[in-house]
């Protein structure tokens, strides 16, 4: 079956590169642009994967991923966060909000296709 | 459009950067005037972050150069390491406008960057991020550390900190320890099994998971699976740290996976497999060295002791050593991992842990908790290709016609206008019109996108012309037709430029004068009887009155004698061939003239004015049409054609009587008007719809007013009545008409041209009546 994913970024060209590259790999994709659209569309669309931004307005990656793992039903969905930061501390408190794994921007398809087959069941 | 799709979200890119840098400008004006607060900053960072991005995706080196050191100042700020001072302010704004012509030459629609000022900035801004002295130093390994891959490490060193870490303990009081059931001679024939080749090289690796690695929805059965993509392996599942059932909690870990991973691998590619999950698991990796048969050798001294010391309380090694006794308890059995199946099978212990949690949480409960700022409630909008809105515009414009039409067919068929079809259409022509005006409102947008690029301008502007101007804006949101909108930027730049630099006077001269050294230029927007109108105000010396007039006498615009107004000499400025090179500068000259701005306006359908006050500023108002899609029209008839004349020019019409017609000089008729004489247009024959001389006062006429503001009087032979016309472009669909502006369809489903008064009354002059026009007697 199609796995869905959803992508949580502000940024409208983000949104479309992601679409590009997991359409192109054959996932259903859903988007959201901000971390509180990004929790209605998750109990909505019910996603396999969650791809996530740290960075946006009314409520960050960081929130959106708590948010989720309080979430019974978002417990064990695996999560990949987008970031430019090759900084470690940001990896950690996406680690510690839940983050399953993480992809660095920017990304070329073939990494971010790889990123999401490591995590998805 | 590009067919390519990493072409066509370029083009998103790029448009995306201009609201970004939009939204820049609006938060750091906001910063500027004190009304900022953190959230200001964070939407700055993420407007520089999300540029920097994009930027990166696209490999615009030098973009995402300059956006980094500007992210970074942008992150010392909303960390609070750093003040945002007005220094700093004035800085990050000069910075955005480096930023957007960054943009600019990235997209190839701006000429490159100035080097120079660039790399100013990017100086400025490591001082600012770094303080003075750190800042050269700093520079460098900040532009390097952005580079860096990564998925980076050094390998073969095995991060004890890690190991550190707070381990799950409980699990150590558990019985099941005592009898330790890892069955190394099995292993060892496991492992030696799928070994073809003796030479091969591998691994070793003994993994344990933390419950964070579960928590955070990593699955063990996803990485054994990457391993297996790697070479062959043979697993191994050390299920002796399970508590029993009733004592188990679904969220521990307690397993341990020993993992023999064969084949021609490098250490970094098997790390890699566990990048995601390194820090929530106790991890060692050891090379198997030599040949497989000696495993069960090897086993006692294996490195992994080396991370021993490092948690006493759980001892790999100790467990592993006790193993090495042979145990006739094979109680978990050991899975070889090789087919997919098994791991899943061995999985299922661990999926376990990764279940629902047992206390279930209400689903509306985290979106409240979580901490999002009560924003206001972003507007929902949806992004619609303007194409499809201009079909839908044809279409409702064809729909309005057609109902016309129809409405004009019931009328002559003779039905009483209180029959139940005619009262019907009335109700279908409202909504037809409420249809058209929701339609008209899709392409309405604010002015605010142009009006956002001004601070700019008036900031550059007044570096070049020395002057301190402080901008303020007024009524953004003011709404029109999106067309209108795009063609409003270069007369407003005009202008303000033109105020700046002619209008304000100097901060010595303003002081001098008793004025504040800081010049206002206020550009404001508002709705006034169905336009738009758009004031530009300064508050200046106003415009030098002997010295416009003396320059329009110098350039034959007026007589030396001509008697005007204090507005008419104001107005005196936008005559072509006003503009001299005496008032040109580098700023609002080049070469265009403000008769170049009253073009473009009247181009849109729009006057522009002007009203001074010496000493006190000065003020322009443009007015223009809401849209350019209808207009509202007299129809008139001339020599049996239909014709349309918006209605915006028309002063007032009259049935002209003989004695108030004159010929000046034999050839010009001029019609008396209240108390002035105004030249006759006769449109029949201006128009070419016919040749002969007519009388003059056969029809009707109608005093018209140019945007230039002088009178005419268009002779038609008579009026039909007023409505609301679609406007139909002419030259799409046939080509340029001297002297018609666009077309419709009536009612009846004829084509009327829309008459263009400005082009007709000059026409009118060059063609002007002939002296054998016969006066009707």
């Amino acid at each position: 079956m199609t796995k869905t994913i959803l992508t949580v970024d502000d940024s409208r060209t983000m949104r479309d590169m992601l679409m590009l590259a997991l359409k192109g790999a054959g996932y259903r994709v859903v988007q959201a642009e901000d971390g509180v659209h990004g929790l209605e569309v998750l109990r909505a669309e019910n996603p396999d994967i969650v791809i996530t931004d740290i960075n946006m307005p009314r409520m960050d990656g960081f929130g959106f991923i708590e948010g989720m793992r309080a979430d019974p039903n978002h417990k064990a969905t695996p999560v990949l966060v987008l970031t430019t930061e090759s900084d470690a501390a940001k990896k950690q408190r996406a680690r510690e909000a839940g983050a399953t794994g993480w992809i660095v921007k920017p990304f070329d398809p073939a990494k971010l296709v790889d990123a999401v087959r490591r995590v998805a069941a | 459009m590009s067919d390519d799709p990493f072409e066509a979200i370029k083009v998103t890119f790029f448009q995306e950067c201009s609201e970004l840098l939009g939204d820049l400008e609006t938060n750091l004006l906001a910063l500027e005037n004190g009304e900022g607060d953190i959230e200001t900053i964070n939407a700055v960072f993420r407007a520089v972050h999300s540029v920097k991005g994009g930027a990166g995706a696209f490999g615009l080196e030098d973009l995402v150069r300059f956006a980094h050191v500007f992210e970074t100042l942008m992150d010392e700020l909303r960390s609070g390491r750093k003040e945002c001072d007005d220094v700093t302010i004035k800085t990050l704004l000069r910075a955005s406008d480096v930023l957007a012509d960054h943009i600019g030459a990235a997209q190839g629609v701006a000429p490159p960057v100035d080097a120079a000022r660039s790399a100013g900035l990017v100086a400025e801004l490591e001082v600012l991020t770094h303080g003075q002295a750190a800042a050269a130093a700093a520079a460098a390994p900040v532009a390097a550390a952005a580079d860096e891959d990564d998925f980076g490490f050094t390998p073969l060193t095995l991060d004890l900190a890690d190991f550190g870490a707070p381990v799950e303990l409980p699990s150590l009081e558990l019985p099941s320890l005592e009898l330790p059931s890892l069955d190394l001679p099995d292993l060892a024939a496991l492992t030696s099994a799928p070994l073809a080749a003796p030479s091969a090289a591998g691994w070793r690796i003994v993994f344990r998971p933390h419950p964070r690695l579960y928590a955070s929805a990593n699955d063990v059965s996803l990485l054994l699976r990457e391993l297996t993509r790697l070479g062959q392996t043979s697993v191994e599942l050390d299920a002796s740290g399970l508590p029993s059932l009733e004592a188990l909690e679904a969220e521990d870990a307690h397993l341990i996976w020993t993992i023999v991973l064969t084949g021609d691998v490098s250490e970094a590619a098997v790390r890699d497999v566990f990048d995601f999950v390194e820090m929530d698991c106790d991890l060692s990796i050891t090379a198997l060295g030599g040949a497989p048969a000696s495993v069960e050798a090897d086993l006692p001294p294996l490195p992994v002791l080396d991370a021993a010391p490092a948690e006493p309380e759980f001892d790999i090694a100790a467990l592993l050593a006790k193993a090495a006794a042979p145990v006739e308890a094979p109680a978990p059995a050991p899975v070889v991992a090789a087919p997919e199946p098994a791991v899943v099978a061995a999985q299922a212990p661990v999926a376990a842990p990764a279940a629902p949690a047992p206390k279930p949480v209400a689903p509306a409960a985290p979106a409240a908790a979580a901490p999002s700022s009560p924003a206001a409630v972003a507007p929902v909008t949806i992004r619609v290709d303007l194409d499809r809105v201009d079909r839908l515009i044809n279409v409702v414009g064809e729909l309005v016609i057609q109902q016309a039409m129809l409405a004009q067919r019931v009328m002559e068929s003779g039905l009483a206008r209180s029959s139940d079809i005619a009262l019907g259409l009335e109700d279908l022509e409202l909504l037809t019109r409420d249809i058209q005006d929701s339609v008209m409102a899709i392409r309405a947008q604010p002015v605010k996108s142009v009006f956002q690029r001004m601070p700019r301008l008036v900031r550059e502007v007044a570096e070049m012309t020395g002057k301190r101007v402080r901008l303020v804006t007024a009524g953004e949101d003011t709404e029109v037709d999106k067309t209108v909108v795009e063609r409003l930027a270069e007369p407003i730049t005009h202008m303000l430029r033109n105020a700046i630099d002619h209008g304000l006077e100097s901060p010595e001269e303003r002081e001098a004068a008793g004025k504040p050294a800081e010049g206002t230029v206020r550009l404001a927007a508002l709705h006034r009887s169905g336009r738009i109108v758009i004031e530009i105000s300064d508050d200046g010396k106003g415009i030098n009155r002997p010295r416009v007039r003396g320059i329009a006498v110098d350039r034959g615009l007026i007589a030396e004698d001509a008697v005007l107004t204090d507005d008419e000499v104001d107005n005196l400025i936008f005559l072509p061939g006003f503009s001299t090179a005496e008032t040109v500068t580098d700023v609002s000259g080049r070469g265009v003239g403000m008769d170049v701005v009253r073009r473009s306006i009247q181009a849109l359908g729009g006057r522009i004015s002007i009203s001074s006050n010496p000493g006190k500023g000065s003020t322009f108002t443009l007015s223009l049409p809401l849209t350019l899609a209808v207009l509202d029209g007299m129809v008139v008839s001339a020599a049996e054609q239909t014709l349309v004349a918006p209605l915006s020019a028309i002063v007032e019409s009259l049935t002209p009587r003989v004695e108030d017609i004159h010929h000046v000089g034999g050839h010009d008729a001029v019609i008396r008007f209240r108390d002035e004489f105004v030249p006759m247009v006769d449109v029949g024959r201006v128009m070419g719809f016919r040749d002969d001389a007519t009388t003059l006062t056969g029809g009707v006429v109608m005093i018209v007013e140019t945007e230039a503001g002088s009178r005419a009087a268009l002779l038609v032979d008579a009026i039909n009545g007023q409505r609301q016309v679609v406007i139909k472009s002419l030259e799409t669909h046939y080509r340029h008409v001297d002297g018609v502006s666009a077309a419709t369809i009536l009612g009846d489903g004829s084509v009327a041209l829309i008459l263009d008064i400005d082009a007709l009354v000059t026409a009118g002059r060059r063609k002007s009546n002939r002296p054998e026009l016969k006066m009707a007697s």
